[in-house]
C-alpha cells in the first residue's frame, strides 16, 4: 500500500515512488517511499498522531513538517526525541510515539488533562510542600511524568567524527537568497560553501507558492539550482545543518554523524523564516498545522493533508496555501482572513476566482476535536471585533486547519555570537540586529519576502561578502529597493478562549491564561515570565512561542512592544546529539618506552595523569605478596623502576643558576658542576607545589627533574615567570625525550658496573648526589647518584628511543643478582620507610614548608624566590599543624587508611597522609599531620579509624629506615 | 491533588499572588541598600527584615530579578567539603534549605537525590576518603564507596575497567540535593517584599559615594540614593564593584558554561560528578540532563557560549554514559565565576566602613544562598562577623590563612 492520502506526481518532489520502504509505527507495519520522512509516510497512510504532549498528554501531530517542533518527536530504538518530520524512513525502522502509558491512541496518563484548571501556571511552586516533608512524597510522583523520549542503557555508543573546513564565504540556507548570494560571491572569485538542512537546494521554492499560476517557484528554482551546479567555486552541502555560529565565524555544520567545523571569512545568513501559529482554542490538535506544513506535505512528499480544509490567514501566502490545497484535491471550505480586506495579492484574487469561500475580518476561534482529541472535525469561524476579540461563530466541517498568519526570522544563528532579535512594529515581527562582524543577512530572515526582492538582496549580500574579502567584485548589483513595511505578519494573531486550550507554547502546554497569570503573579518581564511559565524552554526553544508570549506580556503590562526583545537565544540552533559533539573523542594515553616490557612482565598498570605506570607485577589477587617481594628485592638485592614519567626540563644559558634561584627555594649559584641538588618549588602563597632534583652538567646547563604529575605545570610556570623576568635562559621540556630507570638496592653498583665504560662508580669517584654523563650499555646516558627509596641507587636517563634497550641490558646484567622490576606500590612503601614525602600526597593545597618540616630546603640568603615573602609571613605566625612520622607498635592493631583523621581532643588535628606495614621496621609506619604540640617524638596521638574507634600512634623520628643514611651512601 | 491547588480550579478569577512586587520609584534614602538582586542579595534582605527588624531596605538589580548567576547555575546543593570551616558553613546552608519551602511558603522543589563524586585515580580516591572522614566527623553524611555500591546507587554508570579512566570508587553524599534555583530567589523576594523590602529591577549601581572611609550612598542609573549600610552581592562582577567602592578583591572572573539536554524519561537519580573527567550532571524534574564542566581557561566578562566546551564535555559524558550518544543537547549558556585562590568565598567586612561584601562565589554560590543571606544579614545588623563567617574574611589573604577547598571543588578546575 502506498498510502490512501498519496497524491500523483508531480507532487512529491523528494520521494522516489519506485522504492518502497517498510517500517513499523507503534508495532504496525507502514509503507512509505524512499525520500519520505517518518511523518510524511504516516500522513500518507492517514496516521496523524505522532506523540503526546509534555504536560497534559494531548495527542499531537506535525505542526511544521520542518523539524522545528516538539509535537513531532518520536522514539526510535536507543534514540529518543527524533524529529519524525525530518527523519528519513528506512526499512525495518521501529518507530514509536513518546510520552504515553499504554498505547499512543489511548494514553492511560491522559487524565492529567482533565485537571488542567487545578494546575495553574507554576503550580508546583504553590503546593506539594505542606505539611513539612510532603515534597519528599510528591516529588517522585511528579518526576515519574517527566521527560519525553527514553534512553536505553544497553544502546551502543554510535560512531561519529569531525572534520574541518575553510572557505571565503559560507552561505547558510539554500533557498533563493542563499543561492543568489553564493552565486554572486562565487562569480567574484570567492570559494563558497552553501549549506542547507534539507535534502535538496531550493528552500521555500520547493514547497511554497509565489504566484497565482503556481509556476514561478519551480522556474526560479531550476534556474538557480542549475546555475549553482554549473558554477565553479560553490560547494553545496545539503542535509547539513548550520547549528552554531561561534566567535570569529567558527560555524558548526552537522551532516548525519559528522560535524564540520568551518572557519569562514564571511558569512551570509539566508536561513529564511519560520511560520508562526494562530492562537485559538484547540489549536494544538493533530492536523491543525502551519500552511507551509500542508504545502510541504503536498509538494515534497505527495501527501494530501486532508479532505476538507479551513485556512486561517492574514496574508497572501495563505491564499497560496488554499490554492495548493485546492490543486491537491482538498476541498477548501473557507479561508478566514484576519484582515478587514484581503489585501491586494494576486493569489487572493485567484482563490476568489476559484470560488473559494473567503471570510474577511474573521478568524478561526476554535477547532472542534474529533474522538479523543486525535483529530479535527470542524472549525469555528468568528468575526473579529477587536484586538484578540471575536464573537459568535459558525462551525464549518473540516479535517484540516491551516495557519498562515505571519513569520518570525530564523535568525537564531546570528544570536549565538552577539547578534540579537528586536521587535519591529512596522512588520510586527522580530528582526535580526547587531550581526557578528563579517556576517550579513539576506532574504526572509531579514524580513524580505517578495521573491524578486529576496533574489536581489541575496545577490547583493554575496557581492558585499566578496568585496569585503578584497575580491574584484565589480560594481555590484543595485541596492534592493526598500519594500516598505511588509504586511504579511498579523500583529495580534491571538484569540484567547474562556475555557483555555488556546496554546501559546505547544512544547510546554502553555495557554494564554498561563502567560497572563504569570504576569499577575509579578513575573511580567519576559525573562521572568519565561522562567516562571517555562515558555520557550522546550525542545523547540520558543520558535513558535517567543513572539506571541512577548506580545502577551507586553499587553498585560501596558508596555509598548516597540522596545521589546525576546529572551536570549543560545546555541545550538537545533538539538544536536551528544555523539556528534563528542566525535571520536580522543583521550590521549602516554606510554613510556618500556611499556611493553612491563606488560610482558605481568604488570598491573595504573593511571597516572596521562601516563600508565606499573603498580606492581603479578596477578591482582596476589597483590600484597608481590608488593612485599618487590620491596624485599630492593632492600636485599636490586630492583628497577621505570621513572620515565618524571618531568625533565633543560635550563641553559648564562642566567640558568639565577633562574633556578628564583624558581626554587634552595640556592643553585654555587652548585658544583657534576653535582645534583634537591629542588623544592612553592607557589606565591608559599605552598609547596613540586620537588625534584637538579643536575648541573655545565656552568650554564642544568637538567631539572619534576614530579610526574607536575611536569607540565612546572614547565608552564617557568615560562610564565620568565616572560616577566626576561633572564637569559632557554627552557625546554624534554620529558618525553628521555626514558629513565631508577636502579636501586645494595647490588645496584654490581649490576651497573659491567655496563658502564669509562665511568668510575666507586663511592669515592661517584659519591652520593653526584651526576655524570657517559655510556651505559653503549647508550648515551645521564647518571644520577640519587635515591628515593633509601638504598644505593642510580637514576639513568637515556634517549627515549633507547629506553627499552637499557631496560633489557639492565635486566640481563642483573639476572645473576636476582634483579626484578618494582612498581609504584613498592616504591611508596620504600620511600615511606625512608621518610621521603610525595608532593600532593603528603602535602595538600595549603602545605607550606614549615608544616612539612622542610625549612631545611629554604635558603635564607637569597633576596627572592617564588613564595619567599609568603613563607616569611607563614613563619612569623604560629604553626597550625605539622607533618610527623609515626609508628604503631601494636602488632595486632589494624593498619589505618590514608586520610583517616588525627585528633586533638575532639578537634580535627590533621590526617594520615601515608601509611604502610613495614617489614624492615617490624611495625606500621606512616606520615600524618598533627597539632604542633603533639609533634614531639615519643608522644602519642589518636587516629580515628571508625565511628568512636581510635588507634594510638606514636610520633617517631624520620627517617624510620637507616637513619644514618649508610645504605644510600655506601 | 493538594488542597492548595483547589482554589485555582474553583475560583472564576485567577487568585494572583504578587510574588515580584510592583515597581516603584526609588526613595532618596534607605537604611540598607543591597547591590545585586540575585539569590544571595534577596536572602540577605529577607533575613534583615525578618530577623533584625530592618525593613527599610532596597535591593538594586541591574537586570531582571535573579537573572545573573542565580539563573544560570546548575542548582546543586551539598556540604561534602574538605575543610571543617567549609563543611560547617555549607551544612548550615543545607539545614536552612531543608525547611525553606515551608518557611517561605514557596515550593523550591528541594530534592535530596544523593551526590556521587567519582574517583578515577588513586589521588582522587584519597581526597574522597579525606572528605568523607572530615564530613563524618562533623556529622555530615558522606562515605567512600566501592564499585558494587556505586552500581546500586547509579546503575547506568559505565563501571567498565576498560574505560580510559576507570572508576575506582566514589564519595557518596546522600544529602546532596537539587533545588529550583529561580524559585529560591523568588521565594526570598516575595517574602522580603511582604516585609517591606523594596526590589528595584533594571537599576544599576554606577558609583559608590564615600565620606572619609565610610560609605554614604550609591549612584545609580535612576539617580543617587543615600544609605546607612551597603551589601555588595554581585557574583560575577565582584571585583569590578569592589573597585568602584575603593578596594581590591583577590578574584579572577572566568566564564563557567553549562548545558541541558532535551527532556528524557528519568533514568538518573543521583547527581554525578567526575573531577578527573570534568563533568557534573543531574537529571531535572522536567527530565532534562543538566550538565556542566570546568571553568573556561581564561578570564572574561562575557557570557558567550563556545563549541569546544560542549565538545569536551560530551566526550566525557559518553565516557560515563556511552548509551547517550543519541541523546540531544538542547541549549548551552554561560555564567561568570568569581574564583578565589582557595576556592572559598570572601564575606564580611571590607576596608570601607559600613560596606559589606558577599563575594568570591566561584562555582559554588547557589548552595550557600540561605546561609550567606542569613549570616550577612546578621553581620550588617550587628556589625559583628559571626564565627561561621570568620574563616572567610577578606584579610585572610594578607596572612595566607586560606580555607583550602580546591580538593572539594565540583570538578578539577
Amino acid at each position: 500500500m502506498t498510502g490512501v492520502n498519496r497524491l500523483p506526481a508531480p507532487a512529491g518532489s523528494l520521494i522516489d515512488r519506485s522504492r518502497t520502504r517498510t517500517f513499523r509505527f507503534e508495532g504496525r507495519p507502514v509503507d512509505g517511499f524512499a525520500g519520505d520522512t517518518i511523518a510524511s509516510a504516516l500522513a500518507a497512510n492517514d496516521v496523524w498522531v505522532l506523540s503526546r504532549s509534555f504536560k497534559y498528554r494531548r495527542p499531537r501531530g506535525a505542526l511544521t513538517m520542518a523539524g522545528q517542533d516538539a509535537n513531532a518527536l518520536v522514539q526510535l530504538p536507543g534514540r529518543p526525541n527524533v524529529p519524525a518530520d525530518v527523519e528519513p524512513v528506512a526499512d525495518g525502522l521501529d518507530v514509536r510515539g513518546q510520552n504515553y502509558d499504554g498505547s499512543l491512541m489511548r494514553d492511560r496518563g491522559a487524565w492529567i488533562g482533565r485537571l488542567r484548571r487545578f494546575l495553574p501556571v507554576g503550580f508546583y511552586y504553590k503546593a506539594f510542600y505542606k505539611p513539612r516533608g510532603a515534597w519528599r512524597l510528591w516529588a517522585p510522583l511528579i518526576r515519574r511524568r517527566a521527560g519525553l523520549g527514553r534512553v536505553d542503557a544497553a544502546a551502543p555508543r554510535g560512531r561519529f567524527d569531525k572534520a574541518y573546513l575553510f572557505c571565503d564565504v559560507l552561505a547558510v540556507g539554500g533557498g533563493p537568497a542563499g543561492m543568489s548570494a553564493a552565486l554572486a560571491a562565487a562569480e567574484a572569485g570567492a570559494e563558497v560553501i552553501l549549506v542547507d538542512e534539507n535534502p535538496v537546494l531550493g528552500g521555500a521554492l520547493n514547497y511554497a507558492r509565489f504566484d497565482a499560476a503556481g509556476a514561478a517557484a519551480a522556474r526560479e528554482r531550476r534556474r538557480l539550482v542549475d546555475a549553482v551546479a554549473a558554477r565553479d567555486g560553490i560547494e553545496a552541502m545539503t542535509d547539513t545543518i548550520a547549528n552554531g555560529w561561534f566567535a570569529d565565524n567558527f560555524v558548526a555544520l552537522i551532516r548525519g554523524n559528522r560535524m564540520f567545523k568551518v572557519r569562514a571569512k564571511e558569512v551570509v545568513l539566508a536561513t529564511g523564516a519560520m511560520e508562526q501559529p494562530l492562537v485559538f482554542r484547540n489549536n494544538d490538535l493533530p492536523r491543525v498545522m502551519m500552511g507551509s506544513a500542508a504545502q510541504r506535505l503536498i509538494r515534497l512528499y505527495g501527501v494530501r493533508p486532508g479532505t476538507r480544509a479551513v485556512v486561517a490567514t492574514a496574508n497572501d501566502d495563505g491564499y497560496g496555501v488554499a490554492l495548493d490545497l485546492a490543486d491537491a484535491g482538498v476541498r477548501v471550505a473557507a479561508v478566514a482572513d484576519l484582515r478587514p480586506e484581503p489585501g491586494g495579492g494576486g493569489m487572493a484574487a485567484a482563490a476568489e476566482a476559484r470560488g473559494i469561500r473567503i471570510e474577511t475580518g474573521h478568524t478561526v476561534s476554535s477547532a472542534i476535536p474529533g474522538a479523543g482529541g486525535r483529530s479535527v472535525r470542524g472549525a469555528v469561524l468568528s468575526r473579529i471585533e477587536g484586538r484578540g476579540v471575536c464573537r459568535g461563530g459558525e462551525t464549518v466541517d473540516c479535517d484540516l486547519v491551516c495557519m498562515s498568519v505571519g513569520y518570525a526570522p530564523a535568525a537564531q544563528l546570528a544570536c549565538h555570537d552577539g547578534g540579537r532579535l528586536a521587535m519591529d512594529e512596522g512588520t510586527a515581527t522580530f528582526v535580526p540586529r547587531d550581526l557578528p562582524a563579517h556576517g550579513r543577512a539576506a532574504g526572509s530572515v531579514n524580513g524580505t519576502h517578495a521573491l524578486d526582492a529576496v533574489l536581489a538582496e541575496g545577490a547583493r549580500a554575496g557581492w558585499r561578502a566578496a568585496a569585503a574579502l578584497g575580491l574584484d567584485a565589480g560594481a555590484g548589483p543595485a541596492v534592493p529597493e526598500a519594500g516598505g513595511a511588509d504586511d504579511r505578519n498579523h500583529d495580534w494573531p491571538l484569540f484567547p478562549h474562556d475555557d483555555g486550550k488556546d496554546f501559546v507554547d505547544f512544547d510546554e502546554d502553555l495557554q494564554v491564561r498561563d502567560i497572563l497569570n504569570a504576569c499577575a503573579d509579578g513575573f511580567d518581564d519576559i525573562e521572568l515570565a519565561k522562567r516562571y511559565t517555562t515558555v520557550g524552554m522546550g525542545p523547540s526553544q520558543g520558535r513558535h512561542s517567543a513572539l506571541n508570549a512577548l506580545r502577551l506580556v507586553h499587553r498585560a503590562t501596558g508596555r509598548p512592544l516597540a522596545d521589546a526583545a525576546p529572551t536570549t537565544v543560545r546555541p545550538p540552533y537545533a538539538a544536536e546529539t551528544f555523539g556528534v559533539l563528542a566525535g571520536r573523542h580522543f583521550e590521549p594515553v602516554r606510554h613510556t618506552p618500556m611499556h611493553h616490557r612491563h606488560l610482558e612482565a605481568g604488570a598491573r598498570m595504573m593511571v597516572a595523569g596521562d601516563w600508565l605506570r606499573p603498580s606492581f607485577y603479578g596477578a591482582p589477587h596476589d597483590r600484597e605478596r608481590r608488593v612485599l617481594e618487590e620491596v624485599r628485592a630492593v632492600r636485599g638485592g636490586v630492583g628497577m623502576l621505570d621513572v620515565s614519567t618524571l618531568g625533565g626540563i633543560e635550563v641553559r644559558g648564562p642566567d640558568a643558576a639565577e633562574f633556578l634561584d628564583r624558581m626554587y627555594t634552595f640556592t643553585y649559584a654555587r652548585q658544583p658542576v657534576g653535582r645534583g641538588r634537591y629542588l623544592m618549588m612553592c607557589d606565591e602563597t608559599g605552598v609547596i607545589v613540586d620537588d625534584g632534583v637538579t643536575c648541573r652538567f655545565h656552568e650554564r646547563h642544568f637538567y631539572v627533574t619534576t614530579t610526574s604529575s607536575g611536569a607540565s605545570s612546572v614547565y608552564r610556570e617557568m615560562l610564565w615567570w620568565n616572560a616577566q623576568w626576561r633572564l637569559a635562559v632557554d627552557i625546554s621540556d624534554v620529558t618525553g625525550a628521555y626514558a629513565a630507570i631508577s636502579l636501586a638496592g645494595p647490588w645496584a653498583r654490581k649490576v651497573l658496573d659491567p655496563l658502564t665504560d669509562g665511568i668510575e662508580l666507586s663511592l669515592a669517584a661517584f659519591p652520593y648526589m653526584a651526576v655524570r654523563t657517559g655510556r651505559v650499555a653503549g647508550i648515551p646516558a645521564r647518571l644520577l647518584r640519587i635515591g628515593f627509596v633509601g638504598e644505593l641507587g642510580f637514576e639513568l636517563h637515556v634517549p627515549a628511543s633507547q629506553g627499552e634497550a637499557l631496560w633489557d641490558a639492565l635486566m640481563s646484567a642483573g639476572e645473576p643478582c636476582g634483579i626484578r622490576p618494582f612498581g609504584l606500590e613498592a616504591q611508596r612503601v620504600l620511600r615511606l620507610e625512608k621518610g621521603h614525602i610525595i608532593i600532593g600526597q603528603d602535602t595538600d593545597d595549603l602545605t607550606y614548608p614549615a608544616e612539612a618540616d622542610m625549612t631545611w630546603a629554604i635558603s635564607r640568603k637569597k633576596p627572592f624566590f617564588v613564595g619567599g615573602r609568603a613563607n616569611r609571613v607563614h613563619e612569623s605566625r604560629p604553626l597550625r599543624r605539622k607533618l610527623v612520622g609515626f609508628a604503631i607498635r601494636d602488632p595486632e592493631a589494624p593498619v589505618p587508611e590514608e586520610c583517616h583523621l588525627t585528633l586533638r581532643g575532639n578537634d580535627i588535628a590533621g590526617r594520615v597522609t601515608s601509611v604502610a606495614r613495614s617489614e624492615a621496621l617490624g611495625c606500621v609506619v606512616g606520615l600524618a599531620y598533627v597539632a604542633p604540640e603533639q609533634a614531639v617524638t615519643g608522644a602519642t596521638f589518636p587516629i580515628k579509624v571508625g565511628p568512636r574507634r581510635f588507634l594510638e600512634a606514636e610520633v617517631a623520628p624520620l627517617p624510620f629506615y637507616d637513619p644514618d643514611n649508610r645504605r644510600q651512601e655506601m | 491533588m493538594p488542597l492548595g491547588l483547589l482554589k485555582y480550579g474553583l475560583r472564576r478569577r485567577y487568585p494572583a499572588r504578587r510574588d515580584v512586587p510592583v515597581a516603584t520609584g526609588l526613595k532618596p534614602s534607605y537604611d540598607v541598600v543591597v547591590i545585586g538582586g540575585g539569590g544571595h542579595g534577596l536572602a540577605a534582605a529577607y533575613y534583615l527584615a525578618r530577623d533584625h527588624g530592618i525593613a527599610d531596605v532596597a535591593v538594586l538589580e541591574k537586570g531582571y530579578l535573579a537573572g545573573g548567576n542565580t539563573a544560570r547555575n546548575t542548582a546543586i546543593v551539598r556540604s561534602n567539603y574538605l575543610t571543617p570551616e567549609g563543611v560547617r558553613f555549607y551544612d548550615e546552608s543545607i539545614r536552612l534549605f531543608r525547611n525553606l519551602s515551608n518557611e517561605l511558603d514557596y515550593n523550591i522543589l528541594y530534592s535530596e537525590r544523593g551526590h556521587l563524586t567519582l574517583a578515577h585515580t588513586d589521588a582522587a580516591l584519597r581526597t574522597s576518603r579525606w572528605r568523607a572522614e572530615v564530613n563524618k566527623h562533623l556529622g555530615v553524611e558522606s562515605e567512600l564507596i566501592g564499585l558494587d555500591e556505586i552500581a546500586r546507587v547509579c546503575p547506568p554508570l559505565n563501571l567498565s575497567g576498560a574505560a580510559r579512566y576507570p572508576i575506582l570508587g566514589a564519595l557518596y553524599h546522600r544529602p546532596g540535593a537539587i533545588a529550583r534555583h529561580d524559585a529560591v530567589a523568588w521565594g526570598y523576594a516575595a517574602n522580603a517584599a511582604r516585609l517591606g523590602v523594596e526590589i528595584h529591577q533594571r537599576t544599576e549601581v554606577t558609583g559608590v559615594l564615600r565620606e572619609g572611609g565610610r560609605v554614604t550612598g550609591l549612584e545609580t542609573t535612576r539617580g543617587a540614593v543615600s544609605c546607612g549600610k551597603v551589601l555588595q552581592a554581585v557574583a560575577g562582577h565582584s571585583s569590578v564593584m569592589a573597585a568602584a567602592a575603593g578596594f581590591k578583591l583577590p578574584i579572577r572572573t572566568v566564564p563557567l558554561q553549562a548545558c541541558v539536554s532535551q527532556p528524557l524519561k528519568p533514568f538518573l537519580d543521583p547527581i554525578v560528578v567526575s573531577g578527573s573527567l570534568h563533568v557534573y550532571v543531574s537529571q531535572s524534574d522536567r527530565g532534562e540532563l543538566v550538565m556542566g564542566g570546568p571553568v573556561d581557561p581564561y578570564t572574561l566578562y562575557s557570557t558567550r557560549s563556545t563549541l569546544d566546551f560542549k565538545e569536551g564535555l560530551m566526550g566525557h559524558m559518553l565516557e560515563l554514559f556511552p548509551f547517550l550518544s543519541e541523546a540531544r543537547l538542547l541549549r548551552q549558556w554561560a555564567g561568570l565565576a568569581d574564583m578565589t585562590p582557595d576556592f572559598s568565598p570572601v564575606m564580611g567586612l571590607t576596608p570601607i566602613e559600613n560596606y559589606y561584601v558577599d563575594s568570591g562565589w566561584g562555582t559554588w554560590g547557589f548552595k550557600a544562598t540561605p546561609v550567606a543571606g542569613k549570616r550577612m544579614a546578621e553581620t550588617i545588623a550587628t556589625g559583628r562577623v559571626p564565627d561561621v563567617l570568620q574563616p572567610f574574611r577578606l584579610d585572610r589573604f594578607d596572612t595566607f590563612e586560606q580555607v583550602g577547598e580546591r580538593g572539594a571543588g565540583s570538578v578539577g578546575h
